[in-house]
């Protein structure tokens, strides 16, 4: 296998770049997934039926805690990657937990969230515009667990064998991913929440 | 639930079906514990992760489905021969022509575009696999655990039967009550991620793989046409996951995205789906236009007319595909301003199109041509294309399309677009690199007789429903009374279907034939051709280059026939290959249980196949396989046999 020195370890390999690129490439396939989502919801947003509208359900609080948890996780999910390109394993660890560990209250917020609509009588069934609103964050909080597992199994490859080319590009594109989910839930805090609040 | 709801029950035919589907089984099961060949089978084949081998599977794949969707439209043109014939009652007419439409774009079409891009484009650009091997096994296992969920459906559970485009309201739960729009959601929905994985493994693979010296604009026009289209896929196939996903949701567990109360939006179904089924067009039909291409121009011998032009028509059709949704539903009910946008837009598209017709015909000028089989196919497609695109102007004429609008007219222009452009091509495609895969060539008497009745009887099946149209037969009608006077034209229209099938059915033959009888004595470059793929041996060894090929023009081959460029200037080293696994095919099976749990909502099972297919991936995620190394001895082996024994 050629290693280029000169290129961080996660790019320092032939396949490894061709991963990179082509994870870019799926995301792109994301945004236009995540497009199709936020179109059918600004469609269906009117489409209240007999059930509630976005101003009746939609509380700030758990929005907002959601919003700090998950722009935090970024962030850790950042500095892990810093701490990979200098070598140091221990922190890099650190922040690629506490990363999951943000990305864990996140999604107990947004289950908690999701019970107190279906509490109120808001359930996926009782309108158009409710079955996109949780299509919509369905689908983030879906990406959001199957993150935590994925991570978790490169947590325990990086703990068993290190920074290698192989655990730091596995690791590199999940930041790519994990990043991605941030940009996604930015949208959805402007454009559903904030939108639906005022 | 009791076994007469579980299985389709009362109709000879299906039952037919049934025990010919248990026979065949059968006897591929002792054929191969007779002949002890169940190791080769999972060996060579089912944990392959070579791109030729998966090409070919889709392509085999494609010919069943070919078969499938041929018997129903079969059906369909017999029960229209006459008026009021009763052979099929219009509910079982409903399923067919439903799961025809399906499965020749989706599981017939697909598949033959995907397996020409995996057998061909590796070999084109100079490459030993795509950039990933084994993912590109999960996207066939993926679309066959999807093509063998559909067809269950017609035996077990019944048959999607609101057509292809699966309308709302028509395919919800309250209008459609069988199973069949549930294996329609999920069904499509795995095969779509299949291709959705495949689109993004060709980008990799021809944005990074090329051979050395091989720019963008060296390309060969087959892979230019590959990575367009995959283009097309990557931002397409998503808009289908959604819809069907909404499809799903709404059948299984009663959202609201498409009813017609509480909120939810009928129209929102149609549009979800077009603005996947447009591009979806155009994902079928550039390959062909790469493959048309290249053909032309190896047997005109002539290089391609106007190469940069067919590049940025083929850029701006894909454009163009994601902005011309609309179109498939003039007449129901958007304001005039909306239809003008998307009407203009449509025709916009016949320009790019035209300048590729001008482009081949600009080709052939002054060229010497020669008339193998490929060759015949992609002549015929230029004449008889341009009848469909012609027509296709005339539907996009917004006022017009509502005289047209859900007519055999329709039927007869997306018919004369899709076979003479998807099927020739696919065709064309298969004559022209069977020998590089397989080490001989079809054979051309039969090639030609099949590419006659195909071309001529093509005409006569279709070109009448042109006039049936304008006289104002509805598409999906299961029969029409002898006073409408539609009598004459359907029956001209299913004889020419019986000798089409006729020219069908001699390609199978034709295949079987040539396995048998034609000489294995090909060199590698049986049509005097002009890129990379015929500088390599027939058949292709499987690591495909033993040399990495420096490349300096667009016709690589033809530069080294003519002005001696060499392609090959390294010498031997030992050859980095993906080893096979067999995850792939086992994900197949999980997802195909997966699936067929869900279409029955039988939620427990399902759960289970869902998190089995999980803990695959993560186990995928722990495995540390670097592939292995060819040999340079075993290298120069396998080229000193297979030139040695070809030249």
């Amino acid at each position: 296998m050629k290693v280029d020195t000169s290129l961080p370890l996660e790019y320092s390999t032939e396949e490894n770049r061709l991963k990179i690129f082509g994870f870019w490439l799926f995301l792109g396939a994301e945004i236009a997934l995540f497009s199709m989502l936020f179109g059918t919801y600004f469609t269906l947003l009117n489409g209240t039926g007999n059930g509630p509208t976005a101003q009746e359900i939609f509380e700030l609080k758990p929005v907002i805690v959601e919003t700090l948890v998950l722009l935090t996780s970024s962030f850790t999910c950042g500095l892990a990657v810093h701490s990979m390109r200098l070598n140091f394993k221990k922190p890099m660890m650190t922040f690629f937990i506490i990363t999951m560990c943000l990305g864990l209250v996140f999604l107990g917020v947004e289950i908690l969230e999701f019970v107190t609509y279906i509490g109120e009588g808001a359930t996926m069934q009782t309108s158009g515009f409710l079955s996109s609103l949780f299509m919509l964050l369905g689908t983030h909080g879906a990406h959001v667990t199957f993150g935590l597992f994925w991570g978790l199994c490169i947590l325990i490859q990086v703990v068993r064998e290190g920074f290698t080319a192989r655990t730091a590009n596995k690791f590199f594109i999940y930041s790519l991913y994990w990043h991605f989910l941030d940009v996604v839930w930015i949208f959805i805090f402007s454009f559903v929440y904030l939108k639906g609040m005022i | 639930m009791k076994w007469d709801e579980f299985f389709v029950t009362g109709d000879p035919l299906i039952y037919g079906a049934m025990v010919s589907i248990v026979v065949v089984s059968l006897a591929i099961l002792i054929t191969l514990a007779v002949t002890k060949r169940f190791g080769w089978l999972w060996n060579e084949w089912l944990t392959t992760v070579d791109h030729k081998r998966i090409g070919i599977m889709y392509i085999l794949a494609a010919l069943l489905m070919l078969f499938r969707g041929g018997v129903d439209a079969l059906m369909m043109r017999l029960q229209l021969a006459t008026p009021d014939m009763t052979f099929l009652a219009s509910q079982h007419y409903n399923e067919v022509f439903s799961t025809h439409g399906t499965i020749m774009i989706l599981f017939m079409a697909m598949p033959f575009v995907l397996g020409m891009m995996n057998i061909v484009v590796p070999l084109q650009i100079g490459a030993r696999d795509v950039a990933f091997p084994v993912l590109n096994a999960i996207s066939f296992w993926l679309f066959f655990a999807g093509a063998m969920l559909f067809n269950l459906s017609f035996i077990i559970g019944g048959s999607p039967d609101a057509g292809w485009s699966a309308y709302f309201p028509l395919a919800s739960n309250e209008f459609s009550a069988s199973v069949g729009h549930n294996y329609y959601s999920i069904a499509l929905q795995l095969s779509g991620l299949g291709t959705l994985m495949t689109g993004i493994n060709f980008i990799v693979t021809i944005i990074k793989m090329r051979a050395p010296g091989m720019k963008l604009w060296k390309m060969p026009m087959f892979t230019w046409a590959t990575l367009i289209t995959c283009i097309i896929i990557l931002f397409a196939f998503p808009a289908f996951t959604v819809a069907l996903a909404q499809m799903m949701f709404d059948r299984l567990f009663g959202t609201q995205f498409f009813s017609m109360s509480n909120g939810g939006m009928d129209m929102l179904w149609a549009n979800n789906f077009w603005i996947w089924g447009h591009p979806e067009v155009y994902i079928v039909i550039l390959p062909a236009f790469g493959i048309f291409s290249d053909v032309i121009s190896t047997f005109a011998r002539r290089n391609i007319y106007g190469y940069k032009s067919m590049v940025f028509s083929m850029f701006a059709i894909s454009i163009l595909s994601f902005l011309v949704w609309a179109h498939h539903f003039y007449t129901m009910g958007h304001s005039a301003a909306v239809n003008n946008v998307f009407s203009i837009a449509t025709m916009a598209i016949a320009v790019p199109t035209g300048i590729k017709i001008f482009n081949w015909l600009f080709t052939l000028y002054k060229g010497k041509i020669v008339f193998p089989t490929a060759m015949l196919y992609s002549l015929a497609f230029i004449p008889i294309f341009t009848i469909g695109g012609v027509t296709g102007v005339m539907l996009a004429m917004a006022s017009a399309d509502y005289q047209y609008h859900n007519t055999m007219f329709l039927v007869a222009h997306f018919h004369y677009v899709l076979i003479p452009g998807t099927v020739f091509g696919m065709l064309a495609g298969v004559y022209y690199w069977f020998p590089k895969i397989f080490g001989f060539r079809l054979n051309e008497k039969i090639g030609k007789i099949s590419f006659w009745l195909i071309a001529i009887f093509f005409n006569v099946t279709f070109l009448p429903l042109f006039y049936l149209g304008l006289d104002g037969m509805a598409r999906r009608m299961y029969t029409y009374s002898e006073a409408t006077g539609y009598g004459p034209l359907n029956l001209v229209s299913s004889i020419g279907a019986i000798f089409l099938a006729t020219g069908f059915a001699l390609i199978f033959y034709n295949v079987i034939y040539s396995m048998l009888k034609s000489p294995r004595d090909l060199h590698a470059d049986p049509w005097d051709g002009r890129t990379l793929e015929w500088s390599i041996p027939s058949p292709a060894p499987f690591y495909n280059f033993a040399v990495t090929p420096t490349v300096q023009s667009e016709e690589p081959l033809w530069d080294y026939k003519k002005k001696g460029i060499p392609i090959y200037r390294d010498k031997i080293k030992p050859i980095h290959m993906p080893s096979n696994s067999g995850k792939p095919v086992i994900m197949g099976v999980l997802f195909f249980l997966w699936g067929f749990c869900m279409v029955f909502s039988w939620w427990i099972p399902s759960i289970i196949f869902g998190a089995a297919v999980f803990i695959v991936m993560a186990t995928r995620s722990f495995e540390r396989d670097d592939g292995y190394h060819v040999p340079v001895d075993e290298v120069i082996a396998t080229e000193n046999m297979l030139r040695g024994e070809n030249q």
